[in-house]
């Protein structure tokens, strides 16, 4: 039997060990779920993100709205109701990151795709207390004055594809047409754009068509959120964990 | 020579900022690279002027303890910045007119908050603690010379480069891993010679055993090491660009992020602090540590626990229900190994109890140990997916995470700082013992207050989201439940200021001890006496 003296005399030994008791419970939690064929449910109508969307999520990443807004919706009777049909796993698979949250200063977003119109989302983020009294989330009026960029967005999706989201090459190489024809119904690109991705919302988000705004990606983004799943063809009991 | 080489050193990494700076994929990128330019530029003008080429070789014979007087001062400042950071986010989430977008909104002040309090004040009370402890437990003077500046001055940058970025709206939205890729990058270097300096410290020990203060923090900083490592994979867009995207997605993006967030509580904020806790309270005391055999047993059980922990801020999402269950199960036998460590710190003072009255410091001892054993039950409580149901998502947490952190972790370093300032500066004593008195009413004060309107807050909006009428239709629309615990974030607002101006209290008392002041007043004993 190993004596602790032993231990707390050698400090090579203290640092090997201690660090082998560290990362049993990473690996006994985390690793499985990367090879339990069951951990991400299967269903239909799961998408990679447009690259109007992804530029949505990206400034919504950016503005720390997740330190509010979850994005998970718990098995609950209250939170059904509430919210729409509890999370899924597989409605989360092309999130790098996660976006699931901790707290709830306002309503989880996880389903809150064609709640509302493009008009009340660009008022509510614009003056949220004019459409929410009572509200305390700030403003984000600059979102419609600040231009999108786009010429990188290929980079982006290009980095996507890297981490494991299914982007084909068309998809990359149609970017930026894609993104720019998603905010204006009457291009030429539409027709592409709705040919690579499933299930798109096409129009002109901010209420500005001369413009492509950080409004657009965003009310983009928010628009499709929770919507591409289609659940008449989801099974419960098959997707038992 | 060596100055020379510095010089080099500094010249080229400004050079190389700049470029960088210059060919940025994205301008956000560009001004963090001129951050560092500055930096850089800043290092290589004060080394030039303070470099005496015919100085004869500087006396190495005791204790490195400039690196740590730097270290407690940063601590005192990045502790009130952090502080002040936090009252302005509490008046933002009770009066919505103190957000000023974009760079100011809360969404982006969040996370200054967390991490100036966390990684600058938190982070800055450990480097100068664990330094400070290390020479004193091992006898020896730090090791690798000089590259102890280079952990500090190193970790002020990183501090300066993730608390600039956000503000600029650079973040992975990780909690507390929010900096961005090139940011993670430099701090694993940094934190690497943190490791080598400790490390080294331990190896050059005159004293054939290594002391139990010392286990944990060698625990916390290699844990620390492998959580940042894992949790911060990511691909960057472009190499000069300050965007990437994470590794891991989803599921496992999000239990990956918990297992890192909840060992940063496990070993920055607690294994780490315990460390401080083996050394001040028994040293303050003047009494040996209670159990020998306690803090073996508690030690191991803790850093093998607390890895665990993390899937309970996943309870009742979309991880498998397996992944939930391991995580609450190991969370509630977490309680036995964390009251471990009260109970050892506690029961150091048998027979010196009576130093509660006069000392203020160990006051301040007790009162951290009393808040850690009070959140080191709450949590395991709060695990157990029954109350998880109620408490996750609201203001519960944010009350739990507080009564931890400003009562254990603030109070337990204030007392490191008290205890180590007199003697870092060579003088007799502090400025004022009454003022400590002070700072220790007004944060205990402030505490209570943020604990207590935090926890009704929480049960007051977690029952409101599910309560239900009787014709099954549910009661109150959202934004009812923000409004009916106004009062309450408007009184949160108050606790912190509370707790914020103990701090300045403290930073009044330190810069006067550091002046060599000695303040006139009643000693303590009389005073409580009569």
């Amino acid at each position: 039997m190993i004596k602790h003296e032993t231990i707390e005399r050698n400090a090579t030994l203290l640092l090997a060990l201690s660090f082998i008791v560290v990362t049993i419970g990473g690996i006994v939690e985390i690793a499985p779920l990367f090879y339990l064929q069951n951990t991400i449910e299967k269903v239909q109508g799961m998408r990679p993100y447009t690259p109007l969307e992804l530029a949505g999520r990206d400034i919504y990443v950016r503005e720390g709205c997740y330190l509010c807004h979850s994005q998970m919706i718990r098995p609950f009777r209250d939170e059904v109701e509430r919210y729409g049909h509890y999370s899924l796993a597989a409605e989360s698979m092309y999130d790098h990151p996660f976006q699931w949250g901790s707290k709830r200063t306002g309503p989880d977003l996880a389903r809150v795709g064609g709640r509302y119109s493009d008009q009340w989302h660009v008022e509510h983020l614009t003056d949220p207390r004019s459409v929410v009294p009572g509200s305390i989330m700030p403003t984000y009026a600059f979102l419609a004055n600040t231009d999108l960029s786009t010429n990188d967005i290929a980079d982006h999706l290009r980095t996507n594809v890297d981490v494991g989201v299914p982007y084909s090459k068309d998809m990359i190489a149609n970017a930026e047409a894609d993104m720019k024809a998603q905010a204006n119904p009457d291009s030429d690109g539409v027709d592409g754009l709705k040919k690579r991705y499933n299930n798109v919302n096409v129009r002109d988000f901010d209420g500005n068509p001369n413009r492509l705004t950080e409004m657009d990606a965003l009310v983009a983004y928010l628009q499709m959120l929770g919507t591409l799943v289609d659940f008449s063809k989801y099974s419960a009991d098959e997707n038992l964990r | 020579m060596a100055a020379l080489g510095k010089l080099a050193v500094y010249g080229l990494a400004a050079l190389i900022a700049i470029i960088m700076a210059a060919k940025a994929h994205d301008q956000l990128f560009a001004i963090q690279m001129v951050t560092c330019a500055i930096a850089a530029l800043i290092a290589l003008v004060v080394t030039a002027k303070r470099t005496d080429f015919n100085a004869p070789p500087a006396d190495e014979s005791g204790y490195f303890d400039s690196v740590i007087r730097y270290g407690t001062i940063a601590t005192v400042f990045w502790g009130i910045a952090g502080f002040l950071v936090g009252v302005c986010i509490a008046l933002q989430l009770a009066w919505p007119v103190f957000d000023v977008e974009p760079w100011l909104n809360f969404g982006r002040l969040r996370p200054v908050h967390t991490s100036a309090v966390i990684f600058a004040f938190g982070g800055n009370a450990l480097i100068a603690t664990s330094f400070y402890v290390v020479q004193r437990t091992c006898q020896a003077r730090l090791a690798f010379g000089k590259l102890a500046w280079f952990v500090f001055w190193g970790y002020q940058l990183f501090i300066v480069l993730a608390a600039t970025g956000y503000l600029l709206g650079i973040t992975q939205s990780r909690e507390y891993a929010e900096p961005e890729w090139y940011v993670d990058l430099w701090l694993t270097v940094v934190w690497v010679a943190y490791l080598l300096v400790f490390l080294g410290t331990i190896f050059k020990r005159k004293e054939p055993h290594i002391y139990v203060a010392n286990w944990f923090y060698l625990s916390f900083i290699v844990t620390i090491a492998m959580l940042h490592v894992v949790n911060n994979l990511a691909v960057p867009v472009s190499f000069l660009g300050s965007k990437s995207y994470s590794l891991f997605s989803g599921v496992q993006d999000a239990l990956t992020q918990w297992w890192y967030g909840h060992n940063a509580v496990g070993f920055f904020l607690t294994a780490g602090f315990l460390g401080m806790m083996y050394y001040f309270v028994p040293k303050e005391a003047n009494r040996p540590i209670y159990s020998y055999r306690l803090s073996i047993v508690h030690f191991w059980a803790l850093i093998f626990l607390y890895i665990w922990a993390g899937p309970h801020h996943l309870h009742y999402t979309a991880l498998p229900d397996w992944a939930q269950t391991l995580g609450m199960v190991f969370s509630v036998m977490l309680w036995m190994p964390s009251w471990g460590g009260m109970i050892n710190g506690l029961m150091t003072l048998s027979g010196a109890w009576d130093k509660v009255r006069t000392d203020p410091i160990i006051r301040m001892q007790v009162l951290a140990l009393a808040f850690y054993g009070m959140s080191t039950f709450e949590g395991p409580m709060m695990s157990i997916k029954s109350v998880n149901s109620l408490s996750h998502y609201t203001d519960w947490t944010i009350g739990h995470v507080h009564s931890g952190a400003l009562g254990w972790v603030g109070m337990i370093s204030f007392a490191a700082i008290y205890y180590m300032v007199p003697r870092l500066w060579n003088r007799d004593g502090l400025y004022s013992l009454r003022l400590i008195n002070w700072h220790f009413w007004l944060a205990t004060l402030g505490i209570v207050i943020y604990a207590a309107v935090m926890w009704v807050a929480g049960i007051t909006q977690g029952l409101m989201w599910r309560e239900y009428d009787q014709q099954g239709f549910l009661v109150y629309s959202f934004i009812e439940t923000v409004q009916a615990i106004h009062w309450a974030y408007a009184a949160r607002t108050f606790g912190g200021f509370l707790y914020f101006l103990g701090a300045v209290v403290m930073a009044w008392n330190v810069y006067q001890t550091i002046r060599g002041r000695k303040r006139t007043e009643a000693p303590m004993a009389v005073a409580s006496m009569a």
